[in-house]
């Protein structure tokens, strides 16, 4: 029972904590930059309202720009059943690293046709950009998950939480670290956050992410947000849980359980700092310098295989 | 058995198909009724056969015995677990072209002959049928020359189009040029063998000298890999396969460049016994090479059938870094891990000719209801053609590797085998595998964003052209062709799990392991080796619909009703036209920047009028030199061209001359074997 019901509550805990993380990105961001920001529970409250909200579709769209933003959400769900949070039980049976992956991949695909839909240049800038970055991407994410499967012994994320979580420090290698810091550059990027893309902009023309949500209102544009807060959640949850996941539960039992969510919130909480660290004091890179960030990023995963197998 | 039946009754009907259609030539509407029927049931025998031995026991079938030589059949006709996989392909595929065929072929009537249509659409099925069943040498040969040369005819089927020609013969002169190469290849194993049956060639290779063993085994890769166009050797094929009929192209992109990866796991695993190391990196290197620059040519292109025919080049490239991992699997002793890699490869075969048999069929669709193949001049055709639109989507998400479709089992499978690779110690070996590994990924990601450009520009968006806009819905059998294969797509993915202990039988007879319990239990598939990973695209297929329908019904209920307006796109206040909206060129633009080492394009800018410093006219053109036949085929080219010319030398004209060389060759020849 514990094998359905506990990835679900993980999954829930996720998508209800994702608009959380992003406040807080918000919050600390202001304060490094001495404003006093809005308020901590700001996304909530935005989604609160666009639910409520009418929507307006481009007279030029298709089932495309309809079907987007569920797709999105379910594809960011089905990811969060088979990602461990706070306790190693998670859906392995159903799929492993490399699905949740492509489950992302699904979700971008649907973003990126749906921002082509519209026939809006902005729209078609975006997706166009987004597809270059998350092609540079997904070698250095990959590489990075085949690290940690070789560390692990196994592709199955609640396999590579457990292993390396029960095995106290015998596991940890360089090669872990290498892998953890090229996985790190990638979740800036699959998020679209600084250097890769300023999620505070308001002009169209450097947009990346928001560029493909410009057409999106109400309802459709909450679920659209929702998704991608939920997205970053779980890129901050795997980024741990693959390779750092001390803390975490490993059996269902009260008191593991409750020091596993406590130990997973302070480690989202320092992984949000470095992004609103990292948001604060570097500008956003332009387009054709971020394949040498990625190319980097590429080298630092290739390192770390290389590591594993000469160390 | 029936299949001893139903083998010779294809054989039969499609050789009575062709006969028909050429006897019909003057009634157009009953020369495709029946040269496309017979096509039809020509695939579903040829479908009833593959699965029968695929789920039985082999078939052999000899005709002619002591005819000509005392102790061989004219024709000997085999098919075992190997071919019946790839007949079971061709009969699909081969089956929704043909009704494909059927509403697609009248768009030529008027221009071009149907009935030539129709009976070398029949000729092909079978010469593709007599490739995957020969059992001798000769046979073989003659099936392969047979398959070259109807498809050569198909390829130039319209040949007033201007640039049909010259796509013809490129293919025609490689083509043969393979051949050549196949010949030398497997003439000395049948030498060792001492026979021309492939069920005595089989394993001579290791009795071989190991220098004629690696010379044989290279043959055979560059011969079979010019039909699978694996790079540099894949020139021919984006200009052969979209120069054909769109159900033709299906079939050689589909189908008959898989006849090399057939042949080739034939040719390295049975005839030539275990192989070496250094086979297998190469295989799996030239396969990543390809993969990659295969996607990164597709992307670019703005033709969308050679699109198609480049991404062709990705994914034979992806089967051969399955195959290449298994070959070195193999050599090293894992052979569960070789036999996990070579069940990817066979898998992606089948999957691929599914999905690239459903996009060519839709391109083909496309390109009649628009006229064109230029991606720049489609635009919003998934609101005019709503089942295509849906159809074609489908193909997208399969060779885009969403799970839970079959292009992503298949890919699943392929990491998972170079995941594996940390078995054995040899570390340039490993980092090899782990390079492979990243330039897989790449090539994954690049397929999406081509798929996207592809889907977005043609389907999406605002009509680029007064064609795009008036288009219409193609007609019923054309849809129905492309449905049975978009359906194919969407099972064949969800059970995989239930089609995989057959595929396991078909690489067991290859490698005589069976990884069958730990590949799959029915739902979930899994790899050998303990739990090193499991996935099961049903239970994700199940989870996302309920969690879909949940999401659909939460965001319905949820806030309350609200309205939905329809509007004008956000326009920055000017009106938008088509010439607003991203177009193919524009949206791979940064991929070709960033990727420029390897394009080489120069984007041309031109004043055209300048009426003050600040207000000029200026015209842009960009565009991909072809590389590898600037560099490379264009200097051979010039060469053999220079050879011939001083050979020409000896070409005086007299026949005088002619007669006194026949003279001095006799005596030469007499003297020596005297």
């Amino acid at each position: 029972m514990n094998a359905v019901i506990l990835p679900v509550i993980q999954a829930l805990f996720v998508l209800a904590i994702a608009p959380l993380l992003t406040g807080i990105i918000r919050k600390l961001k202001a304060w490094m930059q001495s404003r006093r920001g809005p308020p901590l529970l700001q996304p909530y409250y935005d989604l609160y309202k666009l639910f409520r909200k009418d929507s307006v579709v481009s007279k030029d769209s298709s089932w495309m720009t309809t079907v987007a933003p569920y797709v999105c959400m379910t594809a960011m769900l089905v990811a969060a059943l088979l990602v461990p949070v706070f306790v190693t039980e998670s859906m392995g049976f159903m799929g492993d690293l490399i699905v949740v992956v492509y489950l992302f991949a699904m979700a971008r695909l649907f973003m990126a046709l749906a921002a082509l839909d519209a026939g809006s240049t902005f729209g078609g800038m975006g997706s166009s950009r987004e597809m270059l970055v998350s092609s540079l991407v997904e070698p250095t994410i990959l590489l990075a998950i085949f690290t940690t499967a070789l560390i692990a012994g196994t592709t199955n994320l609640g396999g590579i939480s457990s292993a390396i979580a029960s095995s106290g420090l015998d596991l940890v290698r360089p090669a872990l670290f290498l892998a953890f810091a090229g996985f790190f550059i990638a979740v800036l990027a699959e998020n679209a956050r600084v250097p890769f893309d300023n999620p505070a902009t308001h002009l169209e023309l450097t947009m990346i992410h928001e560029g493909m949500l410009l057409e999106y209102s109400g309802k459709q544009l909450a679920l659209m947000e929702w998704s991608s807060m939920t997205k970053l959640a779980l890129f901050t949850v795997i980024a741990w849980n693959a390779f750092f996941p001390w803390g975490i539960a490993l059996e269902a039992q009260p008191l593991p359980l409750l020091i596993g969510i406590v130990v997973i919130v302070a480690k989202m909480l320092v992984l949000v700092f470095a992004i609103a660290l990292i948001e604060s004091s570097i500008a956003k890179m332009r387009l054709f310098r971020l394949p040498n960030l990625l190319t980097g990023s590429l080298l630092l995963a290739f390192l770390a295989v290389m590591t594993f197998y000469v160390l | 058995m029936v299949s001893e039946l139903l083998l010779p009754a294809a054989i039969i009907t499609a050789l009575a198909g062709a006969a028909a259609a050429m006897m019909l030539e003057k009634r157009e509407e009953r020369c495709l009724d029946v040269s496309f029927g017979a096509a039809a049931i020509v695939s579903l025998l040829i479908l009833a056969v593959g699965l029968d031995v695929l789920l039985g026991s082999n078939l052999d079938l000899s005709i002619g015995q002591g005819i000509m030589v005392p102790t061989a059949p004219i024709i000997h006709l085999r098919v075992d677990k190997l071919s019946s996989l790839f007949l079971i392909a061709l009969g699909v595929v081969g089956l929704a072209a043909s009704v494909y065929s059927r509403g697609y072929a009248k768009e030529y009537s008027g221009h071009y002959s149907l009935a030539r249509f129709g009976a070398l659409f029949n000729l092909f099925i079978l010469s593709l049928l007599l490739v995957f069943s020969a059992s001798n040498l000769i046979l073989f040969l003659v099936s392969w020359e047979f398959m070259s040369l109807t498809s050569f005819f198909l390829v130039i089927y319209e040949h007033r189009k201007e640039g049909t020609l010259r796509s013809g013969v490129l293919y025609l002169v490689m083509t043969h040029l393979g051949t050549a190469m196949i010949i030398a290849g497997l003439v000395p194993i049948a030498l060792q063998a001492g026979s021309l049956e492939f069920s005595v060639m089989s394993g001579a290779g290791a009795l071989m000298d190991p220098t004629v063993r690696s010379a044989s085994f290279l043959l055979l890769f560059l011969g079979f890999g010019t039909k699978a166009g694996l790079v540099p050797l894949h020139a021919w094929l984006p200009q052969a396969h979209p120069a054909a009929p769109s159900s033709v192209s299906a079939l050689m992109s589909g189908i008959m460049v898989k006849t090399a990866v057939f042949m080739l796991i034939r040719s390295v695993f049975d005839f030539l016994g275990s192989p070496t190391v250094w086979w297998g990196l190469l295989v799996l290197l030239v396969g990543a090479i390809s993969a990659l620059v295969g996607v990164l040519y597709a992307l670019v292109e703005r033709d969308m059938k050679k699109a198609l025919a480049y991404s062709s080049i990705e994914n034979v490239g992806i089967i051969m870094i399955a195959l290449g991992a298994s070959m070195v699997f193999l050599a090293y002793g894992f052979a569960q891990l070789a036999a996990l890699a070579l069940i990817a490869a066979l898998l992606h075969s089948l999957y691929h000719a599914l999905f690239k048999g459903l996009l060519f069929l839709g391109a083909g669709a496309v390109a009649n209801a628009t006229g064109t193949r230029d991606l720049e001049r489609m635009g919003g055709l998934a609101r005019k053609m709503k089942w295509t639109g849906a159809i074609f989507f489908v193909g997208v998400l399969s060779i885009a590797a969403i799970p839970p479709l079959n292009g992503f089992i298949s890919e699943w499978l392929v990491f998972q085998s170079l995941f594996l690779s940390f078995s054995f110690s040899d570390v340039v070996v490993n980092l090899l595998l782990a390079a492979a590994l990243g330039m897989l990924a790449l090539t994954g990601a690049l397929a999406a964003a081509c798929f996207v450009r592809m889907y977005g520009t043609a389907f999406l968006a605002r009509p680029r052209s007064s064609e795009a806009a008036e288009a219409k819905e193609v007609p019923k059998s054309m849809l129905a062709g492309m449905g049975v294969l978009a359906v194919l797509c969407i099972l064949t993915g969800l059970l995989s799990a239930s089609i995989l202990p057959a595929i396991d039988s078909v690489s067991a007879s290859v490698l005589h392991v069976s990884i069958r319990d730990s590949l799959s239990n029915g739902i979930s598939i899994g790899t050998p080796g303990g739990n090193f990973s499991s996935m099961s695209p049903l239970l994700v297929a199940i989870v996302g619909v309920a969690v879909i329908v949940a999401v659909l019904y939460l965001t319905r209920f949820y806030g309350g009703r609200t309205k939905t307006t329809v509007s004008d796109t956000w326009d920055c206040g000017t009106p938008l036209t088509s010439r607003n909206e991203y177009t193919p060129t524009g949206f791979s633009q940064p991929v070709n920047r960033v990727f420029n080492v390897f394009y080489r394009s120069k984007p041309q800018i031109t004043v055209l009028e300048e009426r003050s410093p600040y207000l000029r006219k200026l015209s842009f053109s960009t565009s991909v030199p072809p590389m590898f036949e600037r560099y490379l085929y264009d200097p051979i080219v010039k060469l053999v061209a220079g050879l011939a010319k001083r050979a020409g030398v000896i070409q005086t004209g007299s026949i005088q001359t002619y007669l006194a060389y026949i003279a001095v060759t006799l005596v030469v020849l007499l003297l020596l074997f005297r």
